[in-house]
């Protein structure tokens, strides 16, 4: 694509990303550095580099305590119980938004505008007015502390986003693509399959990713909403423990808070060219 | 292989406006007919209910005889080529082509496949470029790529909805002729939308003419443009168009902007008791006499040529008028229903290249009063159509298609003798 920013105007850009960059870099190098701190390096800059930033020894301590030592416990079913409330709440979400996303972008029937603004509205409300509320009726009708009852409101949160981001996709899926499939003897179905869920790819990754991180940093719901056999690890890690009362388990936590990064990470890298719109292009005339 | 007919086909939408009124038409098996009109008469429309994408409001139409109306696009075994050829852009140009065959499972082997769409792709000179994905093609090779995936089903007709608006001009020629080769080749039903009469002059067997949804002609090309019914016909068909001027009915003359016709008996019981008809007079009827020899019993007149263009095989003069009140409204109305502008009102004359006339010339030219057009103003009808005539025309064009099929299937058994 051709562009006519000036070099001036570029590294100008240039400079501002970098600033941004380390912006946001250095608090998670900060929790890095943090992990790798012996207890005794926490408070004292003597033992660390730049000032108070890197550790001179490293020390794998505190990935020991969380994987296998005192704070497994509370840790390794936590990271359990995320995985599988997450993995679980996003195919859902994408399934169900896919269906709804595409009915609204292509049929027209009474009440579509009504399910749009809806969704909009619910996902306007603040989470925290929902959690006292539904920690009553889960605690009635037997969802408190399970699984499904994490799952049920990150569906609620997730879905009103899916469906919004979806319905944009769909429709700039010309309509003629299908027409065109059902002419070349596709049922509706067919045509969905073979042709428009290829096409919304993009918006399908990007909706799934969308969906998997809001669970998966969710503090409010699960530090609520479970106790023990659904705890997910946001809420776990504040209820770490030190040694001793006079002990704070900043490392653990830090330790804990890196290992559930890794998949974010891991999932951007993975995905980040899916997410890149554009796969359209060359359908049609353009 | 099959006809196609359509019997008091409507379309109406939600606030009751028919889009589609009334429309008789019996396609022939092997037909190439032409869909034509302006923008917004109906003739997309009109074909997306033959292929199935539009409901049908009321009518009936039949493919060989079997009613139609209530199968799903997908029973219908038609091949549409798109405005905008609607490619799956995540499939390769093969898999484009092979789409149709894929969906009727089991029906074809993965061999059969593939040698139908090499088939289809040889014929289109797509070989090359089997493994790329549409979006990295050109135009004209994205149009190929839609026709292939057309003809690679062996469908009962094609169905071409505007397929060449995308493309240059000089491509445009040539993907025209393509179509009408590959036509006569297979020859396949066809019927064709177009809003270009050139599109619509050379491909057409047949050539319906619409006019905000209702059929104003269905006729060969020849007879369109020498026999048209009504004044929007004649206006429609013809580049550049046809002239209309006003003429009074005076005694034993028609007195026109530049000259007065004498009427002789046919055309004078045609015109009796009317004060008032348009006369349509195409350009090229029109003679310069410096250069070129006048027609016989020919009408001399003068005029001062406001405006000229030289293209090198012909020119064209524009010389303005004023119209006439009474026929005023209805040239306008006309106006408006060819798309024009409403621009003041000329008359083109297609000179001769030799001509000399220059700007703010005199010309002196010439016409045969035979080659003039009359029309009522009120009803816009043709009160100088020689019925006859039109079925002659009829009849020859029709007599001439049956010979090109015939020799496009020597041609094509011939071939195959020869490779086999």
């Amino acid at each position: 694509m051709e562009t006519n920013v000036s070099t001036k105007t570029k590294n100008g850009l240039g400079v501002a990303s970098i600033v941004i960059m380390i912006w946001t870099v250095i608090p998670l190098l900060w929790i890095i550095a943090t992990s790798l701190k012996s207890t005794a390096a926490l408070g004292d800059p003597s033992q660390n580099t730049f000032g108070n930033f890197w550790p001179k020894h490293i020390t794998w301590d505190n990935y020991q305590l969380i994987f296998s030592g005192g704070a497994s416990d509370l840790f390794l079913p936590a990271l359990w119980h995320s995985i599988i409330v997450c993995v679980v709440s996003t195919v859902i979400s994408v399934i169900l938004a896919t269906f709804c996303a595409y009915a609204i972008s292509r049929l027209n029937f009474p009440g579509k505008k009504l399910i749009l603004t809806t969704a909009l509205a619910v996902s306007f409300f603040p989470t925290i007015a929902m959690v006292t509320p539904l920690f009553n009726l889960w605690r009635q009708i037997g969802l408190f502390d399970t699984i499904p009852g994490l799952i049920i409101p990150y569906l609620a949160l997730t879905l009103p986003l899916s469906i919004w981001i979806l319905s944009a996709f769909f429709q700039q899926i010309p309509w003629e693509m299908e027409q065109a499939a059902q002419v070349d003897g596709a049922t509706s179905w067919q045509a969905f399959v073979k042709v428009v869920a290829p096409l919304a790819a993009p918006g399908v990754f990007t909706t799934a990713i969308i969906a998997f991180f809001t669970a998966w940093n969710d503090f409010v719901f699960s530090s609520n909403l479970t106790a023990q056999s659904a705890q997910t690890v946001p809420a776990a890690l504040s209820f770490f423990t030190g040694a001793s009362q006079f002990v704070q388990p900043t490392g653990a936590i830090c330790a804990a808070a890196v290992v559930v990064t890794i998949p974010v990470v891991i999932l951007v890298l993975v995905f980040q060219k899916r997410i890149v719109a554009g796969l359209t292009s060359g359908a049609v005339k353009g | 292989m099959s006809s196609i007919e359509l019997k008091h086909i409507v379309k109406k939408y939600g606030d009751g406006f028919p889009a589609v009124n009334d429309v008789n038409l019996d396609i022939k098996d092997g037909e190439f007919v032409i869909l034509v009109g302006p923008s917004g008469c109906g003739k997309s429309t009109l074909l997306r209910m033959i292929v199935g994408l539009e409901d049908i409001t009321s009518g009936e139409l039949d493919i060989d005889g079997k009613r139609v109306n209530d199968l799903a696009p997908r029973d219908r075994n038609l091949a549409m080529v798109f405005q905008n050829y609607a490619l799956y852009p995540h499939l390769t140009v093969f898999e484009n082509i092979a789409f149709p065959l894929r969906l009727q499972k089991g029906k074809h082997s993965d061999a059969e496949i593939d040698r139908k769409v090499r088939d289809a792709s040889s014929m289109l000179e797509l070989d090359e470029h089997l493994e790329r994905k549409p979006g990295n093609l050109s135009g004209g090779q994205r149009q190929r790529v839609a026709m292939g995936r057309a003809i690679v089903r062996e469908a009962d007709a094609f169905l071409f909805d505007e397929p060449l608006s995308n493309l240059d001009a000089k491509l445009r020629g040539q993907m025209r002729t393509e179509i009408a080769r590959m036509q006569r080749r297979l020859g396949i039903t066809t019927i064709y939308v177009t809003h270009d009469q050139i599109e619509a002059m050379t491909l057409g067997d047949r050539v319906c003419v619409l006019k905000r949804g209702v059929l104003q002609q269905v006729a060969s090309p020849r007879e369109l443009y020498e026999q048209p019914v009504n004044l929007f016909v004649a206006g429609f068909i013809g580049s550049p168009p046809m002239n209309f001027l006003p003429a009074r009915v005076d005694g034993n003359a028609l007195k026109m902007p530049f000259v007065d016709v004498p009427l002789d008996g046919a055309l004078a019981a045609k015109v009796k008791g009317k004060d008032v008809v348009i006369v349509g007079l195409r350009p090229e009827h029109l003679k310069d006499t410096t250069v070129e020899s006048s027609p016989e019993h020919s009408v001399k007149f003068n005029a001062v040529v406001d405006q000229t263009e030289w293209l090198g095989n012909e020119q064209y003069a524009y010389i303005p008028y004023e119209a006439d009140g009474a026929v005023r409204e209805q040239l306008e109305e006309l106006d408006r229903d060819l798309d024009g502008e409403g621009l003041r009102t000329q008359m083109i004359v297609n000179l001769d290249p030799r001509s000399r006339v220059l700007e703010g010339d005199e010309a002196q030219l010439a016409f045969n009063p035979a080659a003039m057009h009359v029309f009522d103003p009120h009803t816009g009808v043709n009160l100088t159509r020689d019925e006859a005539k039109a079925e002659e025309i009829a009849a020859e064009s029709e007599k001439m298609r049956k010979a090109a099929l015939e020799r496009a299937r020597k041609r094509d058994s011939a071939d195959s003798e020869k490779s086999a």
